[in-house]
């Protein structure tokens, strides 16, 4: 096969990198094997989710006006907003990536902890949209009991059509397991900026950095799916609260 | 590492802020009733949008060919799972039964 | 070949020697044993299960136990075989052991993470083991809803939780596989000169990769709905229980390629080892198994011809059901054609290997009645479908395993076994099997249906041949145990090349050392270098 058969010889002269492991030739197929491992893993990630998003279509197409009017009760401002501090958080994984990649420890500190900052805040303002949909009951199972609040405070029952509650199955499912993996990227970005920290990449190793911002960016990219998909449904209806 | 592509600053810069952009379009296209266009533009703008993060923010723009194809394939993947699935579900009507 | 001095020599077994150096090891043939004792061990109470589940169909009447306690007894049997045994048998182990030698590495791509694979399929083993303990699990192995969700009362979600973690540790040896094949093939081995074991077992990593996270989502799913009352398939709410059974066979299809595409890459190389030829149409029989991994995903709907799903998707189901073993058939011709004209040998792994063909063909075959919508209205959820995927998983995909590992054995162990007893255990389990699952085929067609422990008197005596010919497969199974693990201590040591087969793996050491080679292989030929003896013409 033509594609590049990853050259056997580590160099001339050069002597085999500290992080080089026993059973790879040199740094270079060392880091190719790992971004290709990276993205065959997030391939999986793709079909973990893509199960979501089938049931998701199966029940959008069957209960079209139930699924709008859930909708109508997310909140698309704080969704949307929640879109544009993902895309943050991206561009500064980015970032860290490149300062890793030119040799810049401070850029690598900095962008690391501006994009660990960034998904924090991700998550508590999730936090805030989950703690509102338990207060108007709009939990499927046992604490099913949908109410709307007007404009004094009180809640009164809200009717919604069929499909409502399988809608916010999968809201609560969809956006929990996505949020679920934003936990495990940060805790996988803590681990990466104690490494930033202590000076281990450098423009010839760089590898877990890079593979870990591949997840990130995975992350990023469900929810651009799972925003227009669950919030802008109904928007068109106006937004009901 | 010398064959490593190092994408300049600007770059993601402009990435960053056409996806800024496209979420505020998406959000204010939906605001209005398009009917089933509705959809069609949030998906493709949706798409867009990964495309430009997979492009670019995950390097694919500079990755071997045997990793866009893994790519290709994951999303490729996807659509089996949809169209055979939807295949039961849309032509269920077609029986004639009453009640389905 | 000279008489062997037995000198002292540090293979992979040895050397670090102590048992954290085998728990933490990142050897993958250290790896590949940890699994080989571990599947042993599910083997045995998947087989447990069984015998639990054929002795109670002894009688017609439901008299050994309630029907409840054999609901669980069916359902752990297949839980356990398939998560615990089958899905992990030969890549895990044969796999794990032969695919780095076979590319000419000195490792798979992440040892690290090979050995969390292992550690991955141990806890879900230990949840397994604890929802046996914990009063079984009665759902049937496709745990279908809204049994599971809403009224069964066993260990559901524990279970689920199990196979989600064992489904993990899949994952993480197929995508260690690929990156392998992909990226650290040794100098001047182009993927025509890689050995068809080689080629199996990239097909069934991408089967793994694809398929497997949609059975974890699908499982999680139930798990959300029984646990959290998060529903997705309750009917009273508007849901579709069918789409649990898409969901779930859009992976457990899939899954049963998983199980056999290995199988299939040992026949390969035994038939080129005993033929002592190329396998006929190399390229065909590579392809062919690309191309049952990509149909086998088109096609999971033949499970739900009777589920209500729409005649329509149905149709298109059935077709490409039958196009899947258009690949199949094509190993199976190719196999056939090697051995013809071949110089074969009677050794043991011929018997294995000649068992699999046999069975295999039965079972394929069988297949092809299921794909026909309108006789599976009548098969479906009978006997027939029992004995048809045994023939495959058992006759071929376990007689494969057991081929394989008497074939490797003493590259593996460094010990030869007996001969003999090689050849008897094929024939025993050979028999044994037919015996137990012909008369299914019967009984299905006759009526009787799966997972009932109670059947018209009629056909007791087929379900007694049954169980007689089960106890001789057993019989089989635990002779086959007990003179490998006998070979341990007191086989003969064995030589590098036994067989006189061609691969890499023959040339290295028996056992292998820890980094595989004592020099860098490079690779000039192509992958079944049989010379023709005596300038016999052998073929192409």
């Amino acid at each position: 096969m033509a594609d590049s058969h990853p050259s056997t010889a580590l160099g001339a002269g050069a002597a085999a990198h500290p992080k080089l492991q026993h059973h790879f030739y040199n740094m270079d197929q060392q880091l190719e094997a790992s971004i290709l491992g990276m993205w065959i893993f997030l391939v999986t990630e793709i079909m973990f989710f893509g199960g979501l998003f089938m049931a998701y279509i199966v029940y959008r197409t069957a209960y079209p006006d139930g699924w709008a009017s859930s909708s109508q009760l997310l909140n698309v401002y704080l969704g949307g907003a929640n879109t544009l501090v993902l895309i943050c958080s991206s561009v500064t994984m980015a970032l860290a990536v490149r300062s890793a990649q030119v040799g810049s420890r401070r850029g690598q500190i900095v962008n690391l902890m501006l994009t660990m900052l960034f998904g924090t805040t991700f998550l508590v303002v999730k936090y805030f949209e989950y703690a509102e949909k338990f207060h108007h009951g709009l939990v499927p199972g046992a604490l099913w009991n949908p109410q709307h609040e007007l404009a004094d405070g009180t809640l009164v029952a809200l009717a919604l059509p069929s499909g409502s509650q399988i809608f916010f199955s999968l809201y609560f499912i969809m956006t929990g397991i996505h949020a679920l993996h934003m936990v495990v990227g940060l805790a996988l970005m803590a681990i990466i900026l104690w490494m930033a920290w202590k000076g281990r990449f450098s423009p010839q190793y760089y590898g877990p950095i890079e593979v870990s911002g591949l997840y990130w960016h995975f992350v990023d990219i469900v929810w651009i799916f799972l925003f227009p998909l669950l919030y802008l449904l109904g928007f068109h209806l106006g937004q009901g609260h | 590492m010398s064959s490593a592509h190092i994408t300049p600053v600007r770059t993601y810069v402009a990435v960053f802020g056409a996806l800024f952009v496209l979420t505020i379009v998406t959000a204010v296209v939906a605001y209005f009733d398009l009917k089933f266009m509705n959809t069609f533009v949030a998906l493709t703008i949706a798409c867009t949008k990964a495309t430009l993060v997979v492009w670019y923010f995950m390097g694919v723009r500079y990755n071997t060919p045997l990793t866009k194809v893994v790519v290709v394939a994951g999303f490729f993947w996807l659509l089996i799972l949809f169209g055979l699935g939807m295949s039961d579900y849309l032509t269920r009507p077609w029986l004639g039964v009453p009640g389905r | 070949m000279t008489t062997a001095v037995v000198e002292e020599r540090h293979s992979y077994l040895d050397a670090p020697y102590g048992v954290a150096a085998w728990l933490l090891t990142k050897d993958h043939k250290r790896i590949a044993m940890l699994y080989l004792i571990s599947i042993t061990v599910f083997f045995a109470v998947g087989g447990l299960f069984a015998t639990g589940v054929r002795i109670e169909l002894l009688t017609p009447k439901g008299d050994m136990m309630s029907a409840d306690t054999y609901n669980k007894l069916f359902t752990l049997h297949g839980v356990v075989m398939i998560f615990f045994f089958l899905i992990p048998s030969i890549p895990a182990t044969l796999g794990n052991f032969l695919i780095p030698i076979m590319c000419g590495a000195k490792d798979l791509a992440f040892p690290r993470i090979n050995l969390l694979s292992w550690y991955l399929y141990i806890i879900g083993g230990l949840l397994a083991v604890g929802v046996i303990a914990g009063g079984g699990l009665d759902t049937g192995w496709t745990f279908y809803t809204p049994y599971s969700t809403s009224s069964s009362n066993t260990n559901v979600s524990l279970a689920g939780l199990a196979a989600f973690i064992a489904g993990f540790s899949s994952i993480l040896t197929g995508f260690n596989f690929i990156v392998t094949i992909h990226r650290m093939r040794a100098p001047g081995l182009t993927w025509f000169r890689l050995p068809l074991f080689v080629w199996a077992h990239y097909a069934t990593s991408l089967v793994m990769i694809l398929g497997t996270p949609v059975i974890a989502i699908t499982l999680t799913l139930m798990i959300a709905e029984r646990t959290l009352g998060l529903a997705v398939f309750d009917p009273r709410i508007g849901g579709d229980p069918v789409l649990f059974q898409h969901l779930f066979w859009f992976y457990s299809h899939p899954a049963v390629y998983i199980m056999i595409l290995p199988g299939m890459g040992v026949v390969s190389e035994l038939v080129a080892a005993v033929s002592r030829k190329s396998i006929f149409g190399y390229g065909f029989v590579a392809f062919s198994s690309l191309a049952i991994a990509i149909l086998g995903f088109l096609v999971w709907g033949h499970h739900l011809f009777v589920s209500s799903q729409s005649i329509y998707a149905g149709f298109v189901f059935s077709i490409i059901t039958m196009l899947v073993a258009v690949p199949s058939a094509v190993k199976t011709f190719n196999w056939a054609a090697t051995m013809y004209k071949g110089s074969v040998t009677w050794e043991s792994p011929t018997y294995w290997v000649i068992g699999f063909m046999g069975l295999f063909l039965i079972g394929g075959l069988t297949g092809l009645f299921l794909a026909t919508m309108g006789l599976d209205i009548h098969l479906t959820d009978t006997y027939f479908v029992v004995a048809h995927f045994h023939y495959i998983m058992v006759g071929g995909a376990i007689m494969g395993f057991l081929g394989g590992l008497h074939f490797w054995w003493p590259k593996m162990t460094g010990k030869m076994y007996p001969e003999a007893m090689g050849k008897a255990s094929a024939i025993l389990v050979f028999v044994g099997f037919n015996f137990t699952f012909f008369p299914q085929f019967v009984l299905g067609y006759m009526g009787m249906p799966r997972r009932y422990y109670a059947y018209p008197e009629e056909w007791q005596v087929l379900n007694v041949m049954s169980t007689l010919g089960a106890s001789v497969l057993g019989i089989g199974y635990m002779l086959t145990f007990l003179y490998l693990v006998w070979s341990l201590f007191k086989g003969k040591v064995a030589p590098a090349n036994p067989w006189g087969a061609t691969g890499l793996e023959w040339e290295t050491s028996s056992p292998p050392p820890t980094f595989n080679f004592d020099h860098d292989p490079v690779v000039n030929g192509p992958a079944y270098d049989y010379k023709p003896a005596r300038g016999v013409h052998v073929g192409r």
